[in-house]
């Protein structure tokens, strides 16, 4: 029930947005995250997007994790 | 390559992961995830096969349809079955049993009942069918709720008279809660539910570290996000200094969803809620406030439920939602509950821990 996907937004009309998961494009509706912009990308739960991926924060814990070591850097 | 999901997946950092568990597991130690989604991920991806024996990963209450109680199923179907009602509901809930069969079979008897993926559809389903009476059957957590809110708003703007919720809406908190305050289980950590936090924030979880000195740390739903979480609950057990770790950055906020919090709060106001395997407990649950009432199928459709709610003869969802019982130690698992034939919802829903071992985890090495 709580599951989300992440989807690129392609449109958006008003509080609408057209987005992209895996290929298949998709409306969800903009109503929780009125900040979203073409080009982020949102969690979509139940045709709703409830929050948009923060890029920086994305990356900087792929940046962690690949630089992880078995003695690597503390939490 | 899928942005997000495939860099969470690389097989690499994974093992890196694995390693660094495996070091700083030096005695057994039991976490609980809460959400049913995480269950299923971590049999999925083979995670518990990986980790080392010492760390013991119970399934908690997260699963919405799971811990809807049985009275409340009796009610749905109950309203199910009444003529000229559409029922609308996510998929989950069809082929949970009810003391007299399920809403799947129900629709086979003639009834109304429709599949949708949001609470949006069932307002289109509404606008579509003036002449009918749409209810949504409204199951779920902090995730689910401002998108039922978010729609019961779009109806009033629209002024449509033939849309109305049941809400079974339940908060987490509160169960999480119970749980560590009933020590049924002893527990050394709790991997925080990712998208429900995103709505509520970490600030929701500061009880653990605070009341129970439980660390929790908030996840993804992909194996280095799980891993991840699971690294950081060794590494704050270790130190002894009990936290909320936000594991899960590009989703989850400190402050939440407010926006989400904002509309769940401005149609809903908090309520004791009935939950399988936990009870009643206090300000767990989401009833319409005052001047949405209009919208409330509990108020439009008075229900005369005949059961008392019995549940499921020798089904032990109850347990398995508390974490006191894993799915395979349940007599009936696999036997006469399968996913075929469901005795329990636990077995049914996609979230469910029952399904998630019949599904991953049959051979006994898994476990």
């Amino acid at each position: 029930m709580c599951l989300a996907v992440p989807a690129e937004i392609t449109h958006i009309w008003g509080q609408e947005a057209q987005v992209v998961i895996g290929g298949v494009k998709r409306h969800v509706s903009l109503m929780l995250t009125l900040e979203a912009r073409v080009g982020d990308y949102v969690m979509v739960h139940a045709g709703f997007a409830i929050s948009v991926l923060d890029r920086e924060e994305a990356k900087e814990t792929l940046e962690w994790l690949r630089n992880l070591n078995a003695q690597g850097p503390k939490l | 390559m899928i942005p997000y999901v495939d860099s969470f997946r690389d097989p690499q950092v994974i093992n890196v992961l694995l390693d660094r568990i495996r070091q700083l597991a030096c005695g057994p130690v039991s976490f609980m995830e809460f959400c049913g989604g995480h269950t299923h991920a971590i049999l999925k991806f083979g995670l518990r096969a990986l980790m080392p024996a010492q760390i013991k990963m119970l399934s908690g209450p997260g699963c919405p349809v799971c811990v809807t109680s049985q009275v409340d199923l009796d009610r749905a179907l109950a309203l199910a079955s009444q003529d000229g009602i559409v029922l609308a509901t996510f998929g989950d809930m069809m082929r949970v049993p009810g003391t007299k069969g399920s809403l799947q079979e129900a629709r086979a008897e003639g009834a109304d009942v429709r599949v949708v993926y949001s609470c949006l559809d069932a307002v289109s389903l509404a606008r579509a069918h003036p002449g009918r009476q749409v209810v949504f059957l409204a199951v779920g957590f902090e995730t689910t709720a401002p998108t039922i809110a978010a729609s019961v708003l779009k109806a009033h703007e629209e002024g449509l008279s033939n849309f109305s919720v049941l809400s079974l809406l339940k908060l987490t908190p509160p169960a999480m809660d119970a749980i560590l305050s009933a020590r049924e289980v002893k527990l050394h950590g709790i991997l925080g539910p990712g998208h429900v936090t995103t709505v509520v924030g970490t600030r929701a979880w500061e009880f653990m570290p605070a009341k129970y000195r439980i660390p929790c740390a908030v996840a993804g739903f992909e194996p280095a996000d799980i891993l991840k979480a699971i690294l950081a609950l060794l590494e704050l057990v270790k130190c002894g200094k009990p936290s909320v770790v936000n594991a899960y950055r590009r989703s989850v906020r400190a402050e939440g969803n407010p926006k989400a919090r904002h509309f769940m709060k401005k149609v809903f106001h908090v309520v004791e809620a009935h939950w399988r395997g936990l009870g009643w407990l206090e300000e767990s649950g989401l009833a319409f406030r005052e001047e949405f009432q209009a919208f409330d199928a509990a108020v439009r459709f008075p229900l005369k439920v005949g059961s008392d709610g019995e549940e499921p003869r020798g089904c032990r969802c109850g347990e398995v939602l508390r974490g006191v019982m894993e799915p395979p130690q349940c007599p009936l698992f696999n036997k006469s509950c399968t996913p075929e034939r469901p005795v329990g919802p636990c077995m049914v829903s996609g979230e469910g821990s029952c399904a998630a071992y019949h599904r991953y985890a049959l051979s006994p090495k898994a476990f």
